[in-house]
């Protein structure tokens, strides 16, 4: 095992590769805090408000949510094969995942921006003019705008560490043993499993 | 932990070998280190600077309530006041300073590790903090903030004419800090103890910090988003917390006090370590019931997360929350007593030194206890309608947090100050200023539970003028406390030039951080420590009380002058 | 290689062998989560969509972000978010669904938009 990817303070590489998921696990811990704050939120509105949250969920496009669920969970196939061939030591197929992942990234931002774009047409952000006349339904929005915003702010993130790493093993400048793929992958399939939550919540309810 | 394998030479004298503090030189190797030790260093710059700042805006407000009338400050100055002297006090000060000095410096040496387990991130971290600092200190500049520190719906979102927006982001962005600093610590717990040092073995600092970190990390993001929530909500017009269109201001009293209230314990868990370590030491004794002192630490971080809604029994919580939440903080009270029991009863027959650490640590636990018995009192619902939002409340928590907090960094600060520097601080000076923050703080909050009682309520710059012997007291008692907060910086500056050179253990305490030379080398240890018995060891086990045969303890570990 | 316990695949076949099957069910789930939205299931329809979520969840999360790795600590640290959420979602509602009629959200007349936008003067 190359010594390159050990740093101070660690007397081995197992143990570095160990706290390194760990410590993104934990972080991981946290950002759960994060989206179940709003969450919480979300949720003791649609309890108060049922008819209205179902109303406006109806108007959200449930077609580009489902696209977009689709590229999110064939991504994390890519990032979670890139991490396992990373610690393979098998070059070309990592340096490959981790180009397709980012295909994929930025393939959902792309579907989300035409999404954002046509709610604004639709008149679906809360304020003046809102579409649908039951208060609580702007309620709605304002959780569904916060949270897939924060969301594609998370994959933003999560791309950018992903072309880091992505140029990094090009380069050769970050051996292929590095914690850093493993650690990347769990952000990134957090990122996934956040939107898995969403995807019923946002788009899937009152549609019966 | 005197118990290490090998027989190393650790040197009597002070040496004069390389340490963390002579290894690199130039500003560059302070502001681009990654070594903890030095990190610690440059939290205390910052903290020590955000210190300074919440006290400016205290001393106004005592300044102004020192007359009945709003003859200094207008009603809206006095707002912005006392919420820039929120704010920074407690995310700029309370928060990270226990943890991020003490805890950055000693929790490495404590375990036996050579650093952190993330160096970089915790040098990140730092910068992230500085960061926030600055959108704080611009937030004032730019003409303050007016809701309290609590950012109370709907006055923040539709009302408030302060610059919400910018104090919300200061605080969003210091959580990042407090994270990144509390991962950081979690993993280095787990993962970097040394060989032998297992997790009952592990001194009751590094449980303290352990157990804050898990609060910080769990606690911490619930905050950033409902700032989020109310940023949007005033910059977008979004209405989740609008009552008129069908929002819920009580949800947004929820989610913050799922933060706010474990940041309490943020605040007074890693004090609980500092005291556990000096206690010990001033005693000569091993901490009584060491296993219940563990248990009672990590009982307080999970059921501090269940009694938030005492903050809310007036808010139009419902009345069966009420009972649950009362409930659950009388539950939560029990660890708390625990631990003042168990430091009480470590003094028991111990061979007390009234070093300046020790006064502090005493004085601690009877100001906390003052402060958790009169928590009581809030946690049952009748008295706490009577009593809520008045200076009772002040009082209360200013006991647990200036009376506990503060006064334990400054005994934490005092204890380690020898290793932190390499000199010991002038004992006389010390032990002088301890027992003047005990009385000055006294004077300042004593006064506040009365006029509390009677009915005084909080944020109002002026005042009936039956009120004005109790303020009087207050602002006199402040002044006190601001010189006893002020001489230690004085002495302990005075010290790095001139105090006495420190030996590697000036107390005779246990514990792997004296084990290695004072200041420590950039690696911490010579060579890797390894563990073979509990922490404590002052007399052995399962035997009474130390006989008197021992030496007596003596002041300054008897050090020639 | 990393005494962790877990075995590591060498191969490229190895790897996507290990991973296509999951992904191949988190599609199915997806399928059937947006099938299942449209049948009438009445209550049950959130609890339904909410249950796929977690199935697809627990799949990400035993395979993608390998907890089925015998490692205690990563199981602890990614357990245990999960009591919290559970508290804070048990007590908010332990107020909510008991809060008394004059303090529920809504007893203010709900409207799209007041007649005087309750906005003080803005400092920013």
């Amino acid at each position: 095992m190359s010594e390159a990817a050990l740093h101070k303070p660690w007397r081995s590489l197992r143990r570095q590769r160990e706290a390194a998921e760990f410590g993104l696990w934990v972080f991981l811990a946290s950002e759960v805090m994060f989206f179940a704050c709003a969450l919480t939120g979300y949720a003791v509105n649609r309890v108060l408000w049922p008819e209205a949250f179902a109303a406006a969920a109806r108007e959200t496009n449930v077609l580009y949510g489902t696209i977009n669920t689709g590229i999110l969970l064939t991504s994390s196939l890519t990032m979670a094969v890139a991490a396992e061939s990373a610690r393979a030591g098998l070059r070309r197929l990592t340096l490959v995942c981790l180009g397709v992942t980012i295909a994929f990234g930025l393939a959902f931002l792309m579907v989300k921006g035409l999404e954002y774009a046509e709610d604004i047409e639709k008149h679906l952000v809360p304020g003046p003019g809102f579409r649908l006349d039951q208060p609580a339904a702007q309620i709605f929005f304002a959780f569904y705008w916060l949270l897939t915003a924060v969301h594609a702010l998370h994959m933003t993130i999560g791309l950018c560490l992903v072309g880091t790493l992505l140029a990094q093993a090009w380069r050769g400048s970050r051996p292929l043993s590095s914690p850093a793929f493993e650690a990347a992958g769990l952000y990134w399939h957090f990122v996934d499993l956040v939107w898995i939550f969403l995807y019923p919540l946002l788009y899937l309810a009152g549609r019966s | 932990m005197s118990g290490l394998t090998a027989e190393r030479a650790i040197p009597d004298r002070p040496g004069r070998a390389e340490n963390y503090l002579t290894a690199e030189t130039g500003l560059a190797s302070w502001l681009l280190t990654t070594d903890h030790k030095r990190i610690g260093l440059l939290y205390m710059a910052a903290i020590t600077v955000f210190f300074f700042l919440g006290g400016a805006a205290a001393f106004l407000l005592r300044l102004e309530l020192f007359t009945p009338e709003g003859d200094l400050l207008s009603a809206d100055s006095y707002n912005r006041a006392f919420t820039f002297h929120g704010v920074v006090m407690v995310w700029f000060f309370l928060i990270p300073s226990i943890p991020n000095i003490l805890g950055n410096f000693m929790l490495p040496l404590m375990i036996g590790a050579k650093d952190l387990a993330f160096p970089r991130l915790n040098l990140i971290s730092w910068y992230i903090f500085v960061a926030a600092g600055l959108i704080a200190v611009y937030t004032l500049v730019s003409g303050g903030v007016d809701t309290g520190w609590t950012f109370y719906t709907p006055l923040t979102t539709a009302f408030s004419n302060g610059n919400v927006l910018a104090a919300a982001a200061a605080v969003f962005v210091a959580g990042f800090s407090t994270i990144a600093t509390a991962v950081n610590f979690i993993a280095t717990v787990h993962l970097l103890r040394a060989p032998g040092l297992t997790w009952f073995r592990l001194p009751l600092f590094v449980w303290a910090i352990y157990a804050t970190s898990i609060v910080m990390v769990l606690a911490t993001p619930v905050l950033a988003m409902v700032l989020l929530l109310i940023s949007a909500e005033r910059a977008f017009g979004i209405p989740i917390f609008d009552p008129l269109r069908g929002g819920d201001p009580i949800l947004f009293q929820h989610l913050f006090w799922f933060y706010s209230h474990p940041a309490v314990y943020i605040m007074i868990l890693p004090s609980f370590g500092v005291i556990s370590e000096v206690v010990t030491c001033y005693a000569r004794r091993r901490v009584f019931g060491y296993s219940f002192m563990v248990y009672a630490l990590l009982w307080i971080a999970l059921v501090g997360f269940l009694v938030w809604g005492h903050h809310m029994f007036v808010s139009g919580q419902s009345l069966f929350a009420n009972l649950v939440f009362s409930f659950l903080s009388f539950v939560v009270a029990v660890p708390s007593a625990i631990k003042v029991f168990n430091w009480t009863a470590t003094l028991y027959r111990g061979q007390i030194v009234f070093d300046a650490p020790m006064i502090y640590a005493l004085g601690f636990i009877g100001l906390f206890t003052i402060g958790g018995l009169t928590g009581l009192f809030l946690a049952s619902v009748p008295v706490d309608i009577h009593v809520t939002d008045t200076y009772f409340v002040v009082a209360h928590f200013h006991y647990i947090m200036v009376g506990g907090a503060v006064s334990a960094l400054y005994g934490g600060l005092s204890y380690w100050w020898p290793k932190i520097t390499g000199r010991m601080y002038p004992e006389a000076w010390a032990r002088f200023a301890a027992v003047m923050m005990f009385f000055g703080f006294g004077f300042t909050f004593f006064p506040m539970f009365i006029m509390g009682f009677l009915g005084m309520p909080r944020r109002y710059h002026v005042y009936p003028q039956e009120f004005q012997v109790w303020h009087v007291l207050a602002s006199g008692g402040a002044l006190i406390l601001a010189v006893a907060y002020l001489l230690p910086m004085g002495y302990l500056a005075w010290s790095l030039i001139w105090g006495r050179r420190a030996i590697a253990n000036p107390w005779g305490a246990t514990g792997l951080e004296w084990q290695t030379s004072s200041p420590p080398p950039t690696e911490n240890f010579d060579t890797p420590p390894v563990v073979v018995q509990g922490p404590y060891n002052y007399h052995p086990e399962h035997e009474g009380p130390p006989a008197m045969d021992r030496e007596p303890h003596s002041p300054q570990g008897g050090q020639p002058v | 290689m990393t005494g962790l316990g877990e075995d590591v695949p060498l191969t490229a076949g190895a790897i996507w062998r290990r991973t296509l099957p999951v992904w191949a069910a988190l599609i199915l789930l997806l399928g059937a989560t947006l099938g299942l939205a449209y049948v009438p299931l009445g209550r049950f329809a959130t609890a339904t969509a909410l249950g796929i979520a977690v199935v697809k969840g627990g799949l990400v999360m035993l395979f993608f972000m390998q907890l089925r790795k015998p490692d205690p600590l990563l199981r602890l640290a990614a357990s245990t978010a999960l009591f919290f959420v559970a508290f804070l979602l048990i007590l908010t509602f332990a107020d909510v669904l008991t809060r008394s009629a004059p303090s529920q959200p809504g007893t203010v007349m709900p409207r799209s938009q007041p007649e005087l936008p309750a906005t003080g003067q803005r400092g920013f």
